[in-house]
């Protein structure tokens, strides 16, 4: 019965063999080396990997027909009713939807006699249907409806979309459809999600797009008590956010989930030759909206049975298989997220932690034991998690000397290593248990709780070419209208190995993934995704992520109740991980931690990710390691690829910036299994080539890290194009790169000679140049600190090597270090010419720009409030008759450089800015054209860097009522939020401060959050020392903050000016969107609900729509528009973590048609400008009740 | 390798001043470009002709998907498809039903039909504003016209709801829709020295003092309509020149009160009984529609011409007024003085902006 037959298989895997790659390029790769074999034809039953940890949910109750569902078949599946009292909400929860029609505005015309139109509105859920009154006469009608009532269970709610349909009355004729809009009601199932959905939503035609606006109220009122129904399955939270969301703190991230539907695509049912395209759109809308639902309450129930509360960084994707039907599939990662009490949230002490010191001596009951009893407030999380930290600090020098390095015990790098391998070991035994039982040990998660993680391995990714199965048969036409026709009614019945093909496409990738992950000595990966391209019959898939390795702590389940030393030294990392990104800096670093528990590898917080997690003797790859250049102590790789962003603790210098790799290749027009060969065979060397690029061009800019990278294979009829986006960045951790040197085969040739060493100087003006552009200066002598006892790093890594040297494996190490100049490129071919020049193309951002695709743009903090979220898209013809891959590589280059122009050209009213999350999007649409959908945010920066002066005045007088007691317990406290100062006189904080000073993020955070300038004026003289030191490490700061939504009081200040006007006086709430996961400025004090919307639009006169620009433009403008009302009419005033997952576009300018399908998503969410925050009394008990109220301003 | 398609769409719509201008200009794209290059933008960003090329067309999608919200200015703050700020909002509105006054100088009065349409094209060529920006001028007018035509109440404050303008533009268009309800004749060669914000603060003047608006504010008939009683009742000051005393007494008065004050006292004496003949008989008139139209034309005749070749300074002119006006109260016999005050108090408002070279 299956649609699908699974031809031979093409898979990618990994192969042991050695792929002639320079040494240096494959360190931090890993799915590069891979050979093409071939899958058995008929997929086997499931891999044994899947096991009994995670059985299908669909084999139970819960896959029962959906229009079926109203009865027995709803009861829960036998997996999730075992899990205990607590899920006794799941079995049904009936409740009652209600919905109210209050008016319509702008409506078209649909009388052309009169000029009017005779309204009325039909509502559908489910099966049940509703009609209102006619209101005759009028575009603006007023129906003012009764509460129409449907009395449904959780699931559907949970599954069904609410269905509002308006349409003008005809008493002779059919009546005509104006227009229909869809809500997804599950928002209002979450406990802590919206109460009401009530606003104006665009009424959208997928033909003639939005006529005018409706006004509808839904409601949710469930028999059974709020309490019961946190627990039942509609509960679980989504989020596409891809960090533990702020306002949550994580207890325990539980890991990957994942599912998918299949189903036949109406587009290509038989009857959709029968019926409108508008039908047929509807039809196609309407499913995919079921199956998303479906797909978000079998995810949830397995989050259920994980005994976990949410799903994080969820990423929702659709498969258009045309003939062969649709998939829709989802990943994420379970976590049990516990929201922070309001008081916590909302108090303004959130934002500076000054405020929050000066709180505690009101505090009466300092006890730890409050916090699991009362409201979590973190200040006592804070207060508590610090003392121990405290003592620590002050005997740091002695306590820890076996851990951190010190010229004193002159203990050598080599024996650090050495110490640093049982280490290891114990580690990974413990992570190994924690993640053992996992089938994939995957996190969707691109920024984790501080902490969390401990080492990062590289990327490892696997691509798998497949073919889609056609049951087109010319032959069978007649038959197949009829097989159709009984799929269609029978559409969940079906017991097919339809989903169980693509669960074991995907489940093959993983199992590649996770094998990948253990070859770099790693058991988990992080900032993981999966992708597909599809072309006719041919489908790639792939998946990437980051290996590397975990604190074990977070993975655990149930031992939180259990363990209140643990949970005390813990409390404030979850604080900090539920809360905005700046406030980090309290978690006590791993060093204090570690030594409490005794169990924790001694890792210094802003490089210890880069060390190496695979063993040095016996490392999967060949790599050039070097001791690490921060804290000297671990070995690093020359070169760090990841695909998460850049963790808020790493030490960064200078400014980061965009790197894309674009790559065209041409490939043979071929049909099924011949095509999907050559594809199989050209991939390697596409990922190859794009790997080069990226190195080339990262060296280029002087950088030594990537972040964010993401590489997109898109397949097409005759070629395949690779691109690749990142962010570079130079991680002071890791060593200098070398620039790059061209060498040429033919050395005799004196011209030839000649233009190697012009292309040589060009390239070594462009690294210097770009050096110069990125602020890359790494910390060569830090002069700041003249006078100190401590060496200066320089000696001191020299007394390092020279040590060192006594060491073999030093030595060697040492050898490679000295020939980092050696990345050769060797100019033999043309080909490789062309990649030379094709480097230098590359045109640096104009002055005032900055660009780069993760979420923080490192080396900038002191964001400014004004957002511009925009999507841009460009479909280009590839107009060379004869292409050869040179050619199309310089189109499509030009095309993406050409794109990155136009933008900044548009945007330069917002100078001096920087464009985060740039996402581009490659696709193939037809012979000759290349589409390239872009989504990014374009965030205004103060060049002024902030000085944090008139905060201090009224903390002062607020401070000396603390005691003295208090004072010296919090003065070292702060110094210990501040990683440096757990060993404050040991070098490697030398080496911060210096590092600072050019441009050290987290250096420049931490001085951000601690407001030096008020404790100092606290301290005693006996702390002068240290006081000086603290204004060291602010005046290193003031000219290099770099946290976001920690906008320094003057900041803040500075965007009360301006955000002022822009939110008052309009009569529509305006909703701000980013693809980021914060708004900067801004304070998100409640996330609403997914937004997960697909839309359909079509035209049959696309001339007259302005041709295919005119047709894209509104249908863009119009997805934002229903997004926002959707966004509003929940409460909300912003959507975070928006991304457009599809734009699929198609065009027949001979016919005037044109279709496209939108997929967009994002979490809705309520802000609250940093600013608005700071009027409010200061006072918490006082300001927690009042912001509520004012937050609630804000979005109406 | 040509871009087919390409757009770029801002969750807040990008608004770019220039562009605006150029396409309200009714410049197309490609002199739209010309334009921005000449204007050095590619110096200063360092950017391609065809990165502008694709900017201004986005602009101008942009720009034509907002014209027809545009056309209904609340709309614009309702509707949901582009999110812009208000005072960008503002600046839209404004800038749209912004108005060459060349060009609303050339059709004051006249019928805003398609006839007049249709002759824009000469229009456009005497006035050097570009032939679509014309129509674009000429349909907001039509527009406006249509909205308040029935409407009561005051006529610049229902625009102003209406379409959202800023209170002067409103009075301007008050003003065309006054000017094209009673037809005035504005285009006769001896009113060109006559700019169109003489007659726009002529037609202030008269709506102020003449509309029923003026008196009560729940008025039967719309603004820009004269009150018909109102006209009617104006036949009753003829009596003021038909009766021969009442003049020889209205003249004695004013000039015995004016001696000394004003330069041309002689002229004054000379042509007095002139004068006044020609200022009641105008209101006289009105009644006629025909006569309506001759408004401008008889007072710029009868009174401002004389007066101009007498050289009156405008000084003059005004005492000359204001004691004319104030005369008849001691006129024994003479019972409408309120009739006659709120008569003068516009024809003398008229008279003084209109009294110049």
């Amino acid at each position: 019965m299956g649609t699908m037959r699974t031809v031979p298989d093409f898979s990618v895997v990994r192969s042991g063999h050695e792929v002639q790659i320079p040494e240096q390029v494959s360190v931090p790769w890993q799915g590069l080396h891979r050979a093409v074999s071939r899958a058995p034809t008929i997929p086997g039953p499931a891999p044994a990997g899947r096991g009994g940890a995670a059985p299908r949910m669909r084999s139970g109750a819960a896959a029962a027909p959906r229009h079926r569902r109203g009865g027995a078949a709803a009861a829960a599946p036998a997996g999730a009713a075992g899990g205990g009292g607590g899920r006794r909400g799941r079995k049904k929860m009936p409740g009652k939807l209600k919905v109210k029609i209050v008016a319509g505005r702008h409506l078209p015309v649909m009388d052309r006699a009169s000029d009017l139109t005779d309204a009325f509105v039909e509502v559908k859920f489910g099966n049940t249907t509703f009609k209102t009154d006619v209101y005759p006469k009028s575009l603006n009608p007023q129906w003012n409806s009764e509460w129409f009532k449907f009395e449904v269970d959780d699931e559907e709610l949970q599954d069904e979309p609410l269905q509002i349909t308006v349409l003008d009355h005809d008493t002779y004729s059919a009546n005509d459809a104006i227009g229909k809009v869809y809500i997804d009601i599950d928002p209002l199932l979450y406990s802590e999600a919206a109460t009401v959905i009530s606003g104006w939503f665009p009424i959208y035609d997928t033909i003639h797009g939005i006529r005018g606006e409706i006004n509808v109220v839904v409601k949710v009122d469930l028999f059974n008590d709020l309490n019961r129904f946190r627990q039942s399955s509609c509960g679980v939270k989504f989020f596409c956010t891809t960090s533990i969301p702020k306002c949550y703190r994580a207890v325990v991230i539980h890991g990957f989930v994942e599912e998918l539907v299949v189903n036949e695509d109406p587009e290509y049912q038989w009857i959709d030759r029968i019926r409108t395209p508008r039908a047929s759109n509807e039809a196609r809308q309407r499913l995919i909206s079921l199956m998303s639902g479906e797909l978000q309450r079998k995810i949830g129930l397995k989050v259920l049975e994980m005994r976990g509360n949410a799903v994080v960084g969820y990423l929702q994707c659709f498969d258009l298989e045309g003939e062969s039907g649709l998939v829709v599939r989802a990943i994420g990662t379970a976590c049990t997220l516990d929201k922070l009490s309001n008081t916590s949230a909302f108090l303004p002490a959130c934002n500076s932690p000054s405020k929050e010191m000066k709180e505690i001596p009101f505090n009466e009951d300092p006890n730890p034991n409050t916090y699991s009893s009362g409201p979590s407030t973190p200040l006592k999380n804070q207060t508590y998690s610090f003392s121990p930290s405290k003592s620590y600090s002050r005997q740091s020098s002695s306590s820890d000397t076996d851990l951190s390095l010190t010229p004193k015990t002159g203990m050598g790098s080599g024996s650090a290593g050495k110490e640093g391998g049982p280490f290891k070991t114990l580690l990974r035994q413990q992570t190994q248990s924690a993640l053992e039982q996992r089938e994939f040990p995957f996190f969707t998660l691109t920024t984790f709780p501080p902490g969390f993680l401990l080492h990062v391995g590289g990327v490892v990714s696997a691509r798998s070419v497949k073919l889609l199965d056609r049951i087109h048969n010319p032959a069978f036409v007649g038959i197949m209208g009829n097989t159709r026709s009984y799929k269609l009614l029978d559409w969940n019945s079906f017991n097919s190995d339809e989903p169980e093909t693509r669960d074991a496409w995907w489940a093959e990738i993983r199992q590649e993934i996770k094998s990948h992950a253990k070859a770099l000595g790693c058991h988990a990966v992080v900032g993981y995704s999966e992708s597909t391209s599809i072309c006719e019959e041919v489908c790639i898939l792939s998946a990437s992520g980051t290996a590397a390795v975990l604190n074990p702590r977070f993975l655990q389940d149930g031992t939180m109740e259990g363990c209140l030393e643990q949970r005390l030294s813990w409390q404030p990392g979850f604080f900090s991980i539920g809360s905005e990104k700046g406030e980090v800096d309290f978690f006590p670093q791993s060093q204090d931690s570690s030594s409490l528990l005794g169990i924790e590898e001694a890792s210094p917080p802003g490089c210890g990710f880069c060390h190496i997690p695979y063993d040095e003797l016996n490392m999967p790859f060949p790599a050039h390691l070097t001791y690490c250049y921060n804290c000297r102590k671990q070995k690093v790789p020359d070169v760090l690829f990841t695909t998460i962003d850049l963790p808020v603790e790493a030490i960064v210098v200078g400014k980061g910036c965009l790197i894309q790799a674009r790559l065209c290749r041409l490939k043979k027009k071929a049909q099924a299994e011949a095509n999907a060969t050559s594809i199989s065979n050209l991939l390697p060397f596409m990922e190859y080539e794009v790997h080069t690029q990226l190195m080339n061009k990262l060296k280029l800019r002087g950088m030594n890290a990537l972040f964010g990278l993401r590489i997109q294979i898109t397949v097409g009829e005759n070629m395949l194009m690779g691109l690749a986006s990142a962010t570079g960045v130079y991680l002071a951790a890791l060593p200098t790169p070398g620039g790059i040197q061209i060498a040429g085969k033919t050395p005799n040739d004196g011209t030839y000679e000649q233009h190697i060493s012009h292309m040589q100087k060009k390239i070594n003006d462009t690294i210097a140049k770009n050096k110069e552009l990125y602020e890359i200066n790494p910390p060569e002598l830090p002069e700041e600190i003249i006078g100190s006892p401590i060496p200066e790093p320089r000696q001191r890594s020299r007394l390092l090597r020279s040590q060192s040297e006594s060491s073999d494996e030093v030595t060697e190490l040492d050898l490679s270090h000295g020939k980092k100049d050696a990345f050769v490129l060797e100019i033999d071919d043309t080909d490789a010419m062309e990649d030379v020049h094709s480097l230098l193309t590359d045109v640096p951002p104009p002055s005032g720009f900055y660009s780069c695709n993760t979420e923080i743009m490192p080396g900038i903090n002191n964001w400014t409030p004004e957002i511009q979220m925009f999507t841009a898209v460009r479909v280009s013809r590839l107009s060379n008759i004869n292409p050869t891959n040179q050619t199309l590589n310089k189109n499509f280059n030009d095309l993406c450089e050409n794109l990155l122009k136009s933008l900044y050209f548009k945007l330069r009213s917002m100078v001096p800015c920087c464009l985060c999350h740039v996402n581009f999007t490659v696709a193939l649409p037809e012979d000759e054209l290349v589409q390239i959908a872009v989504t990014a945010v374009a965030i205004t920066y103060d060049k002024n860097q902030a000085l944090q002066a008139n905060k201090a005045p009224t903390e002062k007088s607020q401070q000396r009522a603390s005691t003295d007691n208090e004072e010296q317990l919090q003065f070292p406290l702060e110094l210990c939020s501040d990683p440096l100062s757990s060993q404050p006189f040991s070098p490697a904080k030398e080496v911060l401060e210096g590092a600072s000073s050019h441009t050290g993020i987290p250096a420049a955070q931490r001085a951000t959050s601690v407001d030096y300038s008020s404790f100092a004026d606290r301290c005693n003289s006996w702390i002068e020392l240290i006081k000086l030191k603290a204004q060291t490490i602010r005046r290193g700061s003031i000219k290099t903050t770099t946290s976001l939504e920690k906008a320094s009081p003057l900041a803040e200040g500075y965007l009360r000016h301006r955000s002022v006007p822009s939110c008052t006086n309009s009569t529509v709430s305006v909703v701000k969107m980013t693809p980021l996961s914060f708004l900067p400025g801004a304070k998100i004090t409640k996330y609403l609900g997914i937004i997960n919307m697909f839309f359909i639009r079509e035209t049959t006169s696309l001339r007259e729509e302005g041709g295919v620009s005119g047709f894209l433009h509104a249908f863009i403008a119009e997805v934002f528009a229903m997004v926002r009302a959707h966004v509003a009419a929940l409460g909300g005033n912003a959507v975070v973590s928006y991304i457009m997952k599809q734009c699929v576009f198609m065009e027949n300018p001979n016919k005037n048609q044109a279709q496209c399908l939108i997929n967009v998503s994002g979490d809705a969410v309520i802000f609250v400008r940093e600013s608005e925050l700071e009027m409010l009394p200061v006072q918490p008990s006082a300001a927690a009740p009042q912001h509520t109220s004012s937050a609630g301003d804000v979005t109406t | 390798m040509s871009s087919d398609l390409d757009v770029f769409v801002g969750n807040t719509t990008l608004i770019d001043e220039e562009v605006y201008r150029l396409w309200l200009d009714g410049h197309s794209v490609a002199e739209a470009v010309a334009r921005r290059l000449r204007g050095g933008v590619l110096e200063r960003e360092g950017t391609s002709v065809a990165v502008l090329q694709s900017d201004t067309r986005d602009h101008y999608r942009t720009f034509q998907m907002l014209e027809r919200l545009l056309h209904a200015p609340p709309r614009l703050l309702q509707q949901l498809l582009f999110q812009i700020p208000p005072e960008r909002q503002a600046l839209l509105i404004q800038r749209y039903y912004a108005f060459d006054e060349a060009l609303a100088r050339e059709l004051l009065g006249k019928k805003l039909s398609k006839g007049t349409k249709k002759e824009l094209d000469e229009v456009s060529a005497r006035t050097g504003v570009g032939i679509r920006s014309c129509r674009r001028q000429f349909d907001n007018f039509k527009r406006v016209f249509k909205a308040v035509e029935e409407l009561r109440g005051p006529l610049a404050e229902n625009i102003q709801q209406l379409f959202l303008l800023p209170p002067a533009l409103a009075r301007d268009y008050a003003a065309i829709v006054f000017f094209a309800n009673s037809r005035f004749e504005t285009g006769k060669r001896r009113l060109q020295f006559l700019s169109f914000a003489d007659f726009a603060a002529c037609a202030q003047s008269l709506m102020g003092h003449w509309s029923q608006g003026a008196l009560a504010p729940e008025a039967a008939e719309p603004d820009g309509d004269l009150p018909k009683s109102f006209l009617q009742d104006l036949k009753e000051l003829k009596v003021l020149v038909a009766d021969k005393d009442l003049l020889d007494q209205h003249k004695s008065l004013v000039c015995s009160a004016l001696r000394g004050k004003i330069s041309v006292h002689n002229e004054l004496e000379a042509n007095f009984k002139a004068l006044s003949r020609a200022l009641v008989n105008v209101g006289g008139k009105l009644t006629h529609a025909r006569d309506v139209r001759d408004f401008f034309v008889d007072l710029v005749e009868k009174v401002i011409e004389p007066c101009r070749s007498d050289k009156w300074s405008p000084g003059d002119l005004r005492l000359f007024l204001t004691h004319y006006t104030a005369a008849p109260r001691n006129l024994p016999g003479f019972r409408h003085q309120a009739l006659w005050e709120r008569y003068m108090a516009a024809i003398s408002a008229c008279l003084l902006r209109m009294y110049h070279d």
